[in-house]
């Protein structure tokens, strides 16, 4: 364990590593995949290391979980460069870019005061990925800047 | 038509305008020929918001078709008052009613409630989004007095928070349509619209000053700019005051100009326009009544 990465995040055994994560958005990552380590599971978070190609990079692994693609491309919309490496027995058996998806739902909260889905309704909010943000299927509005700034908080 | 609910205008094809204005042309000129045509038809309206006009307009046209309203009635006395979501209201009345009628404050309550009922559900106007019906009527308005293509259409006022004007604009793209938006800076189309614009290939051109296109329209658009709007009322009379039209204004205009406005007006046209050939606001009012009528035919499934 000389490697000077290692030393900051040891190896997992059985897991998920989100790797390549732009610098600064680790926590909004665990937050948008809904993980506050309530459920006891060890989660290890490296920020703001060099990183040749993101300035600086964030890494989150989640020990005992695999994350599923479906789980993490939502993760597109605050971390587009992200990698997803599932871990078992310390060997990396998938790997794979997060892609963009054609909608997210849940996710996100409308900045729009007065749309249906921010008031006491039975319905999740749902926003259409467009090529530069993301569209209120309900009300239409655009998010395009700091969408983590809209993460609903869970 | 393939829709179970009316939502926006968005979802409406140039086939699916034109079928809603072809029958509602048909209905207007033989209004006996449909008198029976929907008898034991019941029609709920959920009016969260006063809108009397609107409400009156969707009665007429049931009732005109040989069916009949259950009505909601005002908010104060309903369920609604006692906090109950209106998806619990729409899942409970649509066992009442054989096609819903709703206007609420909210936008995208209209979507959302669509998704909790099985009847057709006609958006009568949700918050500061989509009022479909009333796109209808203007097309058709349109239709009856320049044509949908080749037309040039100016549209101005409150381009902001309007949305008959943002319904009309959307569904003005199915057509060959230049699009001139004339209005203050700080009431200019939203990004979200204008987007949504491109993205359809409109040909729209913003303007503040409506000199810069007024005797080339075919069609002048006018909605109210609202005092609420600004933040103080020297400013409010200042803009507004800009963006009224008298019959001296359309003295540069062309002959055949037709002049709508979605009504009530305040100040915006003045009374002077009323007798000219120009003013076409009150068959535009009066254009709601077959146009609703089509609507719920064909909602209502008139081809059976
Ligand atoms: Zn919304």
């Amino acid at each position: 364990m000389t490697d000077d990465q290692s030393l900051r995040v040891s190896k997992i055994e059985n897991g998920t590593v989100i790797d390549h994560i732009t610098g600064g958005q680790a926590l909004n990552v665990l937050a948008i995949l809904g993980i506050d380590g309530t459920d006891g599971e060890p989660i290890s978070i490296v920020m703001n290391i060099p990183s040749d190609r993101l300035g600086r990079k964030d890494i989150v692994k989640v020990e005992g979980r695999e994350l599923s693609e479906e789980e993490v491309d939502v993760l597109s919309l605050i971390a587009p460069a992200a990698t997803i490496n599932i871990i078992r027995a310390y060997d990396v058996v998938e790997k794979h870019r997060v892609t963009s998806p054609d909608a997210v739902s849940g996710v996100l909260e409308c900045p729009n005061h007065n749309c249906i889905t921010t008031e006491n309704e039975p319905v999740e909010s749902h926003f259409e990925v467009l090529e530069d943000g993301v569209r209120c299927t309900y009300c239409d509005t655009i998010i395009r800047e700091d969408l983590a700034a809209h993460i609903l908080a869970t | 038509m393939r829709h179970d609910h009316i939502i926006s205008a968005k979802q409406l094809s140039r086939a699916d305008i034109e079928e809603v204005l072809d029958r509602a042309a048909d209905i207007a000129a033989d209004p006996s020929a449909y008198a029976d045509r929907h008898a034991e038809t019941l029609l709920g309206l959920l009016f969260f918001e006063p809108s009397t006009r609107t409400k009156m307009s969707f009665t007429a046209a049931i009732k005109r078709l040989g069916g009949d309203v259950v009505d909601m009635g005002p908010v104060e006395y309903s369920s609604v008052k006692k906090g109950e979501s209106l998806a619990d209201t729409a899942r409970v009345v649509e066992g009442y009613a054989d096609a819903l009628v709703l206007r609420h404050p909210s936008e995208g309550s209209a979507k959302m409630a669509s998704e909790f009922v099985d009847v057709p559900l006609l958006n009568a106007g949700d918050g500061a989004g989509q009022h479909p019906t009333q796109t209808l009527l203007d097309l058709y308005t349109i239709r009856e007095n320049a044509g949908l293509d080749d037309l040039n259409i100016g549209i101005m006022g409150d381009l902001k928070y309007g949305r008959t004007v943002h319904s009309l604009a959307h569904a003005l793209t199915n057509f060959d349509a230049h699009q001139h938006f004339i209005s203050p800076e700080s009431l200019r189309l939203p990004r979200s619209v204008r987007y949504d614009l491109h993205e359809e290939g409109a040909t729209i051109r913003e303007h503040t000053d409506l000199d810069d296109v007024l005797d080339s329209l075919d069609v002048l658009y006018v909605t109210r700019i609202q005092e609420e709007r600004f933040a103080d009322q020297s400013e409010y009379r200042k803009v507004a005051g800009e963006y009224q039209i008298d019959a001296e204004t359309l003295e540069s205009a062309r002959e055949d100009l037709t002049v709508m406005h979605p009504l009530p007006r305040v100040d915006e046209i003045d009374h002077d326009i009323d007798d000219t050939d120009h003013a076409k606001y009150f068959d535009q009012a009066h254009n709601g009544v077959p146009v609703r009528m089509a609507l719920l035919d064909l909602v209502l499934g008139g081809d059976q």
